[in-house]
């Protein structure tokens, strides 16, 4: 199971890497994908069956599909890539390598929580989820479809050509 | 089936989800295709769910996976719209770059 770990592990850190040094935006997307199945595989690691399957649908399904839509849909490829300057990338890898460093130093002081042996590795399932969802989130809930509906108005007014 | 989360320690996600998390912020910083740049926030939006999971398995509490589930929700939404902005941006420039968009500065 540890094994498992290191390599998901190893497989995400790997392809956020790609998606972010390929010159190519379908590569790119493609790369993203492979990271967001070793995300996925990490929910199913700690039993989190139900983000594991929402992730799969709505992360590997359609937004996935929405980026690789529009890339092909404005014909984007690697010649046409935009790219800064050198300065201006290393500066960025800089100040990125440099957050990183406080972060896991600030994790390397803080106290380490021990394994706890006893805990529940049954929440993650769909029937506990469901009972907390629909008991103690239910206004949030249904708040969701409000945003949902917002945005895909908004989606289809900012896309419609001339809004006369 | 036993579970990962008796083996591996909490500190293992937490670095993860950092690394994850930087290499995204790095991705905003170096590229200019709008595009990527938006990949590299959902990036970034995965680590933080990631993290938040893994507390909350840890911790065997419920609460946490209901909030990522949320949050899957809100960044479905926010794709569908930042995509429309990015097709009325390239309408208008015939480009995706970034640095074409400053007219705020003169």
């Amino acid at each position: 199971m540890d094994k498992m770990f290191y390599f998901l592990a190893f497989l995400a850190i790997l392809s956020a890497l790609m998606v972010v040094l390929v010159k190519n935006p379908i590569h790119s997307i493609l790369y993203l994908l492979v990271t967001f199945t070793s995300i996925t595989g990490h929910y199913i690691l700690f039993n989190a069956q139900f983000l594991a399957a929402v992730n799969f649908i709505v992360y590997m399904g359609a937004i996935m599909v929405l980026f690789l839509f529009v890339i092909m849909f404005l014909n984007l490829n690697g010649e046409t890539e935009p790219q800064k300057s050198t300065l201006v990338k290393f500066a960025g890898v800089i100040s990125g390598g440099l957050l990183l460093l406080v972060m896991v130093a600030s994790f390397k002081k803080a106290v380490t929580i021990p394994l706890n042996t006893e805990v529940d590795t049954q929440i993650g399932l769909i029937k506990n989820l469901g009972m907390v969802l629909f008991k103690d989130y239910a206004l949030p809930f249904e708040l969701a479809s409000v945003l949902f509906l917002v945005a895909m108005i908004g989606a289809v007014m900012l896309a419609k050509k001339d809004w006369k | 089936m036993d579970s990962v989360i008796k083996i591996i320690p909490l500190n293992a996600y937490i670095i993860l989800s950092a690394v994850i998390f930087c290499i995204g912020i790095v991705g905003v910083l170096t590229r200019r295709n709008a595009i990527i740049i938006f990949m590299s926030v959902e990036l970034m939006l995965n680590a933080v769910n990631l993290l938040l999971a893994a507390f909350s398995s840890y911790s065997g509490d419920a609460n946490g996976q209901v909030f990522v589930f949320f949050i899957m929700a809100v960044a479905a939404a926010e794709v569908a719209v930042g995509l429309a902005i990015i097709v009325m941006m390239y309408r208008n420039t015939g480009s995706v770059d970034i640095d074409l968009l400053n007219k705020l500065k003169n």
